[in-house]
C-alpha cells in the first residue's frame, strides 16, 4: 500500500494551482477539461430543469415567453457548444489517445494548454453574454432573426462560439498529427485501439467542419453589428445560406460527439466479453465513413426550405447510406458480446445502454431523412426525442462508460460499484422515460420551442418532466461516488478490468510521461484469448520493475524495458 | 556562431520526428484555413450566380492597377520569404535576418496599399453594411461590398498575424536561435505566409478582374 503512495505519478509529481494552470501534460489538460465541462453540464442541465418545469402545465406559469426562449437557448448552446463537442474528446482523449499508441505526450503540448485557455475564454463569453443579455434564437441562431430581428444579445454569444470553435481545431489538428507521427515502434494503424480510430476520424471532423461554423457565426455576428446584410434578405442576402453553412457543420458535429462515444464501446464490450472485438477492420472504416458521409448529408436539416427538390432527394439517400457505417458497428459489438464471457460492471451496463439507446436514436434519424415524413414531424418533438437519443443517449451515455471504465487509470482509485450501477440503471430508466414520450408527442404535433401547448399533450408532459427527475438524481449520483472514491476509494492497480491495451500495462495513475521508454508493441489489438502470453507491465525503467508474485518474467523484446 | 543546439523537446525520439509533426500540424492548419475562407468563397459563388451585373459592377469601382500591384508585392514577399527559409538552412544568419526584414517589409506595402484602397472606398460612400451609401443606383452594390470586404478584411488580419510572428521570429533571428540543425519556426512560418499569399492570388481576379469585361 505505502509503496502505491509514494510512487511518482502526473498528480503529485507538483502541486499547487500554478502547476496546473501552467501545465503541458496531456493528463492534467484532460483533467481542467474535465472540471470545466461538467461545471458546463450541470449549468446546461440547469436550463433543461427550468424548460421541464414549465411544460409541466400547458399554460406557461413560470416563466414568461421570452424566458422561455432564453432557457432553451441556453441549454442548446452550453450543451452542444460548450459540453458536448470537448467532452470525451477532450477529456478521455486528452488522457489516452498517447498512452494508447505508447507516445509520452500529444504532438504539441503547449497548443493543448492553449485549447483549454480559448475553450475557457469563449465559453466564459458565451455564457455571460447569454445570462447577461440572454439569446433568444435556439441554438441555430437562424437567419434573418438572429441578424435582424431579435432583441436580444446575439454579437457576443456568436464570439464566444467563434472563440470555442478554435479550441475544437486545436484539439483535432494535435490528434491528427499525433497519431499520424507519435506511435510506438510496432504500433502500425491496423494495431491501434478502436478509441484511436474513432478520435482520428472525429478530429478530421473537427478540423474540415469547425473553420465553417467559426466564419459563419462571425458573420452572422458582423451581420447583426454591422449590417453587412451578407444573410439579410433586404440587402439581396440570403438567410437560406446561413443554413446551409450552419449544417454544414452542425450535421457533422453530432458526429464529433457520437463517434468517440462509439470508440469508447469499442473498448468497453471486449473488456467485458473477454473477447477479440467482431470485425476490427469494419468498425475502424466505418468510423471514417461516418466521418466522411457525414459530411454529405446536411441539407435534411432543411427539407422544409427552398432547397430544390432534387437537392433534397440526394440528401435523403445519403443520409439513408450514413446508418449503413452505423449499423456496421452496432452489429459487430453484438456479434462481439455474443459467446463471450460477459460481465455486468457499471462501464458496461452504460454500454449496453448506448447499444440500445443509439439503435433507437440512429432508426428514428431514418425516419427523419424520409422526405415525406420529415414534412410531417419537422420541427416537432419527435425531432427533439430524436437528437437526444442520439446526443443523450449516445455521446453522454458513452461519456459515462468511458469516464467509470477509465475513472481507475485516471485516479487510481475504484468507485463504488453498487452505487455506479444504480446511477446507470436511473439514468437509462430516467432518460427513456423523459424523451419516449417526445416521440409520440411530437408524432402527434407537438410542435417544438413553444411553452404553450394543448391539453392533449399534457400526460406526455408530465411523464417527461418525471423522467427528467430520475434522470437528473442519476446524473448528480456520479458526482458524489466519484468525488468519494478519490479519497476513499481502494486502490485499483494497473488493470483492475483485467482489460487489453497500452493504457493498462502502465501504473494507475500514470508516472508524467506515461513511459520511461518507449513501448514496442508485438500485439495485435483485442488479443483477449492471448493476453496471458503478454507482460503485465511495460514501458518502465529496469529499477523499478518489480513483478507481481507469480507473473512469469515477460519474454525479451516484448516488455523492452 | 550560430547557435544550432537541438531543440528537442522530450515526448520526441528524435529531431526528424519532431521537424516531421510540426510541419505536418501546419499543413493541417492550413486546410482549416482553407474550409475558413471557403465558406465566405461559398458566399461569393452563391451571390455572383444570383446577381451577376452586382458583381461586375462592383468590380468597376475597385482599382485594377493597386490590386496588381499588391499581388506582384505579395508574389515578391513569397520569394523573400523562401529565400529566408533557405537562409537558415545554410546558415547564412545575416541573410536570414535580411530576408526576413524583407518580407516584413512587402507585408507592409501590401497593407499600406489596401489602407488607401479601404480609405478611398470609404470616401465614395462604400462602407461595409449599414454605413454603405452609393453615388449611382446600381442595385445590390452594398452586397457586393459585404464580400469584397469581409474577404480582404479576412485575409489582411491574415497578413497582419504573419507580420506579428516574422518579428518575432526575426528577433530571435538576431539572436542567432536559427541554423541548420533547427528552424522548424522558420519553415512552419513559410508555409503560413505562402499560404496567405495563395489566397490573394485567388481573391484578386475574383474580385478585382471577373466580370470587368462582362
Amino acid at each position: 500500500m505505502e509503496a502505491i503512495e509514494r510512487r511518482v505519478n502526473y498528480l503529485n509529481v507538483d502541486h499547487g494551482i500554478r502547476s496546473w494552470l501552467l501545465t503541458v501534460d496531456h493528463k492534467r489538460i484532460g483533467l481542467l477539461y474535465l472540471v470545466s465541462i461538467t461545471i458546463m453540464f450541470f449549468l446546461g442541465s440547469l436550463m433543461a430543469g427550468a424548460v421541464r418545469a414549465e411544460l409541466l402545465t400547458p399554460q406557461g406559469d413560470l416563466m414568461q415567453s421570452d424566458t422561455y426562449n432564453k432557457a432553451f437557448t441556453l441549454h442548446g448552446i452550453i450543451m452542444v457548444f460548450f459540453f458536448l463537442i470537448p467532452s470525451i474528446p477532450a477529456v478521455l482523449g486528452n488522457f489516452l489517445l498517447p498512452i494508447m499508441i505508447g507516445a509520452k505526450d500529444l504532438a504539441f503540448p503547449r497548443l493543448n494548454l492553449l485549447s483549454w485557455y480559448v475553450y475557457i475564454v469563449g465559453a466564459s463569453i458565451g455564457i455571460a453574454a447569454t445570462i447577461g443579455g440572454g439569446l433568444d434564437t435556439g441554438w441555430t441562431m437562424y437567419t434573418p432573426y438572429s441578424t435582424g430581428y431579435a432583441t436580444t444579445n446575439v454579437v457576443f454569444p456568436a464570439l464566444g462560439i467563434f472563440i470555442t470553435g478554435f479550441s475544437s481545431i486545436l484539439t483535432g489538428l494535435n490528434f491528427i498529427v499525433t497519431v499520424h507521427k507519435m506511435r510506438a515502434p510496432g504500433l502500425t494503424w491496423f494495431r491501434m485501439p478502436l478509441f484511436v480510430w474513432a478520435h482520428y476520424a472525429t478530429s478530421l471532423v473537427m478540423i474540415l467542419g469547425t473553420p465553417v461554423i467559426a466564419i459563419t457565426v462571425l458573420m452572422v455576428g458582423l451581420d447583426r453589428g454591422l449590417g453587412l446584410g451578407i444573410f439579410d434578405p433586404k440587402a439581396g442576402g440570403d438567410p437560406v445560406l446561413f443554413q446551409h453553412l450552419f449544417w454544414f457543420y452542425s450535421h457533422p458535429a453530432v458526429y464529433i460527439m457520437i463517434l468517440p462515444a462509439m470508440g469508447v464501446i469499442s473498448e468497453v464490450i471486449p473488456a467485458f466479453s473477454k473477447k477479440r472485438i467482431f470485425g476490427y477492420g469494419f468498425i475502424a472504416a466505418s468510423s471514417l465513413a461516418i466521418a466522411l458521409i457525414g459530411f454529405l448529408v446536411w441539407g435534411h436539416h432543411m427539407f422544409t426550405t427552398t432547397q430544390s427538390m432534387y437537392a433534397a432527394l440526394v440528401f435523403s439517400v445519403l443520409t439513408f447510406a450514413v446508418a449503413i457505417p452505423s449499423a456496421v458497428k452496432v452489429f459487430n459489438w453484438t456479434a462481439t458480446l455474443y459467446k463471450g464471457a460477459v460481465s455486468f460492471e457499471a462501464p458496461m451496463i452504460y454500454a449496453l445502454g448506448f447499444i440500445g439507446l443509439f439503435l433507437v436514436g440512429g432508426l428514428t434519424g431514418l425516419f427523419l431523412g424520409a422526405l415525406g415524413l420529415d414534412l410531417h414531424v419537422h420541427d416537432t418533438y419527435f425531432v427533439v426525442a430524436h437528437f437526444h437519443y442520439i446526443m443523450v443517449g449516445g455521446a453522454i451515455m458513452g461519456y459515462m462508460a468511458g469516464l467509470h471504465f477509465w475513472w481507475p487509470k485516471i485516479t487510481g482509485r475504484m468507485y463504488n460499484d453498487l452505487a455506479a450501477k444504480a446511477a446507470a440503471l436511473l439514468i437509462f430508466v430516467g432518460f427513456n422515460l423523459t424523451f419516449f414520450p417526445q416521440f409520440i408527442a411530437g408524432y402527434a404535433g407537438m410542435p417544438r420551442r413553444y411553452h404553450y401547448y394543448p391539453e392533449e399533450y399534457q400526460v406526455l408532459n408530465v411523464l417527461s418532466t418525471a423522467g427528467a427527475s430520475v434522470l437528473g438524481l442519476g446524473y448528480l449520483l456520479p458526482l458524489f461516488y466519484l468525488l468519494f472514491s478519490l479519497r476513499f476509494g481502494r486502490h485499483a492497480g494497473r488493470n483492475p478490468w483485467g482489460a487489453f491495451g497500452l493504457e493498462w500495462m502502465i501504473e494507475s495513475p500514470p508516472t508524467p510521461h506515461n513511459f520511461d521508454h518507449t513501448p514496442t508493441v508485438t500485439w495485435e489489438p483485442y488479443d483477449y484469448p492471448e493476453m496471458h502470453k503478454l507482460p503485465t507491465r511495460i514501458g518502465e525503467s529496469r529499477s523499478h520493475v518489480t513483478l507481481a508474485e507469480g507473473q512469469p518474467t515477460p519474454p525479451e523484446g516484448l516488455a523492452h524495458v | 556562431m550560430s547557435d544550432t543546439a537541438t531543440r528537442l523537446q522530450h515526448h520526441f525520439a528524435n529531431e526528424e520526428q519532431q521537424l516531421d509533426a510540426s510541419t505536418f500540424g501546419m499543413w493541417v492548419f492550413l486546410v482549416t484555413e482553407i474550409l475558413f475562407f471557403g465558406a465566405v468563397f461559398c458566399a461569393y459563388i452563391v451571390y455572383r450566380t444570383h446577381y451577376p451585373e452586382v458583381f461586375a459592377h462592383g468590380a468597376h469601382h475597385l482599382d485594377v492597377v493597386l490590386g496588381a500591384f499588391n499581388t506582384v508585392v505579395l508574389i515578391a514577399s513569397s520569394l523573400t520569404m523562401a529565400m529566408a527559409v533557405h537562409s537558415a538552412r545554410v546558415d547564412e544568419q545575416r541573410d536570414l535576418a535580411r530576408y526576413l526584414v524583407g518580407t516584413m517589409f512587402l507585408g507592409l506595402v501590401f497593407l499600406g496599399v489596401k489602407a488607401y484602397e479601404y480609405t478611398h472606398k470609404f470616401h465614395e460612400g462604400l462602407f461595409p453594411g449599414n454605413f454603405f451609401y452609393q453615388a449611382d443606383d446600381a442595385p445590390l452594390q452594398r452586397l457586393f461590398f459585404s464580400i469584397y470586404f469581409t474577404l480582404t478584411g479576412l485575409h489582411a488580419v491574415h497578413m497582419i498575424i504573419g507580420i506579428a510572428i516574422l518579428a518575432v521570429i526575426l528577433v530571435q533571428a538576431m539572436r542567432h536561435h536559427y541554423g541548420p540543425r533547427w528552424h522548424t519556426p522558420v519553415e512552419i512560418m513559410g508555409l503560413y505566409w505562402h499560404f496567405v499569399d495563395l489566397v490573394w492570388i485567388f481573391l484578386f481576379p475574383l474580385l478585382y478582374l471577373i466580370g470587368r469585361h462582362g
